[in-house]
């Protein structure tokens, strides 16, 4: 695992994984979801991974209506939206995720704040095996 | 913070031109742009021979993908007759050609040009909705993009936040709307010139006419709350939230300031200029913010000496509605908080004493993405010299006025500040 490169890469194969990786710059502590190879802060290059738990709260979210066609491709319409949103995990720093187990139709049922668990969504009909980053409610 | 900076020498805004923007299917960028260039060289006082212009610098942010053609720089220069002379394109996302603007200020400050060109196009009209927003959620972060995000998407999300810190709801975002409509009327360049109640009354009559029954709305918000007219893109942002699709094309010429009164006895000057990058939207510790705009605010502030006081009305990126009342805030127009108060209470109405898109901004003027930059700048520029007809601000000795322009989700953002001498 430590030979993996800090890059998205390596994020998405561990997310393959259902693992939620992430690295922390040895030089001054901080972490980051995904990974870097380059510390923005003091610019050290020596990481090491974290994996996180996987629970967080959800910050902000949206019910989207009109989905690009990769998301079309994958069932999604006007009548069908779904929902994406950003989470605060439990051990900081903030992840870009789908949003399961809510009801898109719903927004107003769907709160800022609600805690939340990583789920992996894979998906198998593209020519390379790909996985999202999913959180649901619990 | 950044640091205080100076230009190396003065530079002044002398002449604009845009088209208006809408959907032009039988037309494409170098249309455009010629037609922005014709009306800038007739806006030129003195007049200009087109033969003294030393560069080109033009924004353009993916007709790549809208058009499938790239290189704009050399194709423009080509059809307003340039070249052979240097043109570059700038990209910036939605903020491209506000980059353009700022290459040209500096080439000009620099001493190496004395007159310079800069401007910005699109051509988006020629594709699906879906491929549109495909297309612009290749400026998204990585990560955003790859989780669903669209840009309503992600401005949803800003107001998922921004409500959940302030207290705000969808109604306050329906002033946004109502403001704007309200000021594309008076705008001849708008993509959508009428008001929400001229829209409730041709819907009403149009429906009458079929012989359907009328719907019972009375006020503005009854109309924008009905889904069979304003219909969800990503919650909470509606179509009435979103700036439509836009073809369009916007230029400015830029002068050295010492032979400006060459060109007019009234130019613009450029008082301040700033700019930030932003990190992803999910590496934001605060989603009602883009510190971006924060960033290139205090930049043209320390430049030219001024305060968000200082600035009697502005163009902001009102990309959806959430985003113009996180704007007036980042700017300093507001407190965080109180943006949307702000515009509840009219203080950003064209009558009001913080005037905030006067032309209508992105929802109603259009916003062609990558001639965006330069239009706000126009419209500041148009209001400076009081030729902004009836939708001119009524602000007695109008001198300074401030555009900010956003790319991506914050990921570019400019701020311009002009001031009439």
């Amino acid at each position: 695992m430590e030979l993996r490169p800090f890059n998205d890469h390596s994020y998405n194969l561990f997310l393959q994984q259902e693992k939620l990786m992430g690295s922390r710059c040895k030089a001054c502590g901080v972490q980051y979801v995904p990974p870097r190879p380059l510390c923005p802060r003091c610019h050290a290059s020596d990481m090491e991974w974290l994996e996180m738990k996987g629970k967080g709260k959800l910050v902000a979210f949206t019910c989207i209506t009109i989905a690009p066609p990769f998301m079309m491709a994958q069932g999604y319409d006007r009548k069908h939206p779904y929902c994406s949103g950003v989470v605060e995990l439990d051990e900081g720093g903030r992840v870009d995720a789908r949003i399961e187990g809510v009801d898109p139709n719903r927004p107003q049922d769907i709160r800022v704040g609600m805690p939340m668990k990583a789920k992996f969504l894979h998906r198998r009909d593209t020519p390379e095996p790909e996985t999202y980053l999913a959180f649901e409610p619990g | 913070m950044p640091k205080r900076r100076k230009l190396g020498r003065g530079v002044a805004i002398v002449g604009a031109g845009m088209t208006k923007f809408g959907m032009f299917k039988d037309r494409d960028s170098k249309d455009f742009f010629t037609e922005a260039f014709r009306e800038m060289l007739a806006s030129v006082d003195k007049g200009l021979d087109p033969k003294e212009i030393d560069a080109l610098y033009v924004g353009n942010f993916s007709n790549d993908f809208f058009a499938h053609q790239s290189h704009w720089g050399p194709i423009l220069s080509d059809i307003i007759g340039h070249a052979p002379k240097p043109a570059t394109r700038t990209e910036g996302a939605c903020a491209s050609s506000a980059l353009a603007f700022r290459e040209g200020v500096f080439a000009i400050a620099s001493g190496f040009y004395d007159i310079v060109l800069v401007g910005g196009v699109e051509d988006m009209s020629k594709r699906t909705t879906e491929e549109v927003a495909e297309g612009l959620a290749l400026a998204t972060v990585p990560y955003e993009g790859r989780v669903g995000f669209t840009f309503p998407g992600v401005f949803g999300a800003v107001a998922s936040a921004y409500f959940a810190k302030y207290g705000a709801h969808r109604e306050h975002l329906m002033n946004v709307t109502i403001k704007s409509h309200n000021n594309a009327p008076l705008n001849p360049k708008a993509q959508f010139p009428m008001t929400i109640r001229d829209m409730m009354n041709s819907k009403t009559e149009s429906l009458r006419k079929r012989g359907q029954p009328a719907p019972e709305w009375k006020e503005e918000k009854d109309f924008l709350r009905d889904p069979a007219v304003n219909p969800v893109v990503a919650w909470p942002m509606h179509l009435f939230d979103c700036c439509p699709i836009s073809d369009g094309a916007s230029c400015l010429l830029l002068v050295a300031e010492e032979i400006a009164k060459n060109f007019t006895d009234d130019p613009i000057h450029v008082a301040g200029i700033g700019q930030g990058s932003g990190r992803g939207f999910h590496a934001s510790p605060d989603m009602t913010t883009f510190e971006a705009t924060c960033y290139a605010a205090e930049e043209a502030y320390g430049m030219s000496g001024l305060t968000p006081k200082d600035v009697q009305f502005a163009e902001v990126h009102d990309c959806f509605s959430i985003a113009e009342i996180v704007h007036i805030e980042d700017l300093g127009f507001f407190k965080p908080g109180e943006g949307y108060k702000a515009v509840a209470a009219g203080l950003t109405r064209l009558d009001g004493p913080k005037p905030i898109n006067t032309s209508g901004g992105l929802k109603c003027k259009g916003h062609p993405v990558g001639a965006t930059g330069t239009s706000q700048i126009y419209e500041v520029w148009t209001q400076l010299r009081g030729k902004a007809g009836k939708r001119q601000v009524p602000i007695k000795n109008l001198s300074i006025g401030g555009a900010h322009n956003l790319g991506g989700t914050g990921g570019t953002c400019t701020f311009t500040i002009l001031e009439r001498r």
